[in-house]
């Protein structure tokens, strides 16, 4: 399917249509939804009512009782989820959270406003649950549960990524990412998923990582990473897998050990750890950071993340260090500790062999994330940097919604980049759209498909607006993430909208800047291209 | 899953064009998916990458790294791209009968 050009994409209608909400439907054109999944996944993971079906077709084959079962499930988790509840019930339908949604300002389509968007749900609700709704209907924004509302639910909560930037500007703080995710719930439990999320989560629950590595696969990428630092630094970055006893486990997704750039932060992870003779390892079996399955349910997202403890318990590790990932630390932080009960008992509170730093934020869940971990190395001057190394790159930093609104990490990654980059290389974007209002990659929660591309640019437009932004006045070259789903969907967003702009991790940078003893003269970074200056730079230090 | 058909064969494929089994594979495949993809001819180096990512996928259930197929192939990204417009993944791994990536990629 063909992908309008930038400049016809740009251009937004935000006239909503004449008609009211409710007599709008939405309009499944190629290149907007995703495609629903392939039974086979359903069967693997012994999820409800797999079948063949087609969105594009008039017949979603429901199953019979779909109408029951649905309503049947929004009572059930209107009983379990008193925000649920309370997030129907509050919302004065002020509008501040309207042109807060990257999707709303992509594609001008009024039901991107989160506010509608809840409303979506909202009058199932109330036709159902509430007894004004009850007895007056659409009058009171009530309406009936058809295939047709089914339909509007799987475009649109689809079409929200949740990122949770509504949520910051809802003076209620109403939490749509919990409404979406509910609503995705009562979609599955019809058979009702989209095949991306549903391979990447089956392929997950099935060998441990979300592109199925095996594990002589997972072995075979991360060797050979370890042999390319070896190559450009001179340095063997030895590799323990599923070596009990180790103090860390190491957990990163497998965005970092099978696509680029996420290979080149892994390299980095490897350096970093072989600097300081850590006493870590890898488990082939919790060989995924990241979590899809808590885009597809909350049950999913437990059972997929319970092998990180388990392994981190067969392994009798002392506590676990992650990767830079975004919605495995959303899951960890807020999601782990109520999943599974109680503190795990033979995990020790995390602390810095290098420092002894005791990291008391991961007290409950015994998980500390690479950046709080490398911020910490470099407040304690453990690591000696030459800067210069990254005098090639001009950088501007987008904070993940998961790690910057879910975890409130800001400071971390933009302190490691003071110290990795030269003096003025680092650029912030405007700042309504960093930190906590930063704008979501458009592509999140599983929707990183191809068949819905025109979507994927059009939700990720205002983030790259704001990089073009920081290219066009001070000449970035480089946006910084610390999360391998952006590092995954950012290159395509960018590549479609601000083709100068490559992306990168920050352990990438530090792996750029680490100096060894013995180290090989360095004559590129860790993608192969040219340092710049090194000769200048070496009679400079000599002079000192 | 759909149907198609080329040479008088029949395959199984998903949404995405990828062969539903790779047991299905052989050479009207090949043919179907060289017209798909607009490639004129097929050369000595297009079947050096499809051989290495059936060899690689049978070791190891997955798809290679890119890198670790430039490596093996000692073929540069730019020039696999030559070979397979749409690239290694959507190109290369559908010619070969591998199924499409998963996951953050």
């Amino acid at each position: 399917m063909s992908l309008p050009k930038p400049e016809e994409l740009a251009r937004v209608n935000y006239q909503p249509p004449a008609r009211g909400w409710m007599e709008v439907k939405p309009d499944f054109r190629p290149g907007t939804y995703c495609n629903a999944a392939s039974p086979k996944w359903l069967e693997w993971i012994d999820y409800p009512y797999p079948r063949q079906w087609s969105v594009a077709e008039e017949d979603w084959q429901l199953p019979e009782n779909w109408k029951e079962i649905v309503l049947e499930g929004m009572e059930d988790r209107l009983a379990r989820f008193r925000s649920l509840k309370l997030f129907f019930d509050i919302c004065v339908r002020c509008g501040a959270c309207a042109d807060k949604c990257h999707f709303f300002l992509g594609t001008g389509d009024p039901k991107n406003m989160p506010v509608l968007r809840a409303e979506l749900l909202r009058s199932v609700y109330k036709r159902y649950f509430t007894r004004i709704g009850k007895a007056l209907g659409e009058l009171v924004g009530a309406r009936d549960l058809d295939e047709k509302v089914i339909k509007e639910w799987f475009f649109y909560l689809y079409q929200c990524t949740i990122c949770r930037r509504c949520s910051l500007f809802c003076p209620y703080g109403i939490d749509m990412a919990e409404m979406t995710l509910l609503g995705r719930e009562m979609l599955a439990s019809i058979g009702i998923n989209i095949d991306w999320a549903m391979a990447s989560v089956a392929q997950c629950y099935d060998k441990g990582s979300h592109i199925g590595a095996t594990p002589q696969a997972f072995k075979d990428m991360i060797d050979f990473l370890a042999e390319e630092n070896e190559r450009i630094t001179g340095i063997k970055t030895p590799v323990s897998y599923n070596r009990k006893g180790a103090e860390i486990l190491f957990v990163t997704p497998s965005g970092d050990y099978f696509a680029d750039p996420g290979t080149f932060t892994l390299m980095g992870y490897l350096l970093l750890f072989t600097y300081l003779d850590l006493d870590w390892t890898f488990s082939t079996y919790a060989a995924e950071g990241g979590n899809f399955g808590w885009f597809v349910s909350h049950e999913m997202g437990k059972r997929l993340n319970a092998k990180i403890y388990h392994e981190a318990e067969r392994l009798k590790v002392k506590w676990i260090l992650g990767g830079e990932c975004g919605h495995m630390w959303r899951v960890c932080n807020q999601y782990m500790p109520t999943w599974f009960g109680q503190v795990p008992s033979f995990l020790e509170v995390p602390v810095s062999p290098v420092t002894g730093t005791v990291f008391e934020n991961a007290r409950v869940h015994k998980m500390v994330h690479i950046s709080e971990f490398t911020a910490d190395l470099l407040r304690h001057n453990k690591l000696k940097l030459d800067p210069q190394r990254n005098a090639h790159i001009k950088l501007t930093f987008h904070d993940s919604c998961n790690t910057s609104r879910g975890m409130g990490i800001f400071e971390e990654p933009r302190y490691i980049i003071q110290h990795v980059l030269p003096e003025g290389h680092f650029f912030e974007m405007p700042p309504n759209t960093i930190r906590e209002k930063t704008f979501c990659c458009g592509s999140s929660s599983g929707i990183n498909a191809n068949e819905n591309m025109e979507l994927r640019m059009q939700g990720g437009f205002p983030r790259a607006n704001a990089v073009r932004y920081v290219h066009e006045r001070y000449g970035v070259n480089h946006l910084g993430c610390i999360c391998a789903l952006d590092r995954a969907t950012l290159p395509t967003l960018l590549q479609y909208w601000v083709p100068e702009v490559e992306v990168t991790g920050i352990t990438e940078l530090v792996g750029n800047a680490l100096v060894f003893e013995g180290e090989i003269e360095r004559t590129t970074d860790l993608r192969d291209r040219d340092l710049v200056g090194v000769g200048e730079q070496e009679g400079g230090e000599e002079e000192e | 899953m759909a149907i198609v058909e080329h040479m008088g064969k029949k395959f199984e494929v998903d949404e995405d064009g990828f062969l539903a089994n790779l047991d299905d594979w052989g050479p009207e495949w090949v043919d179907y998916v060289k017209t798909q993809e607009g490639i004129t001819e097929l050369t000595e180096d297009h079947w050096k990458v499809i051989n290495m990512l059936q060899d690689y996928f049978k070791k190891n259930g997955i798809a290679p790294m890119v890198r670790i197929l430039s490596k093996v192939t000692g073929f540069k990204l730019k020039y696999i791209y030559e070979l397979f417009p749409s690239g290694p993944g959507k190109g290369a791994c559908k010619m070969a009968g591998l199924p499409k990536p998963t996951g953050c990629v």
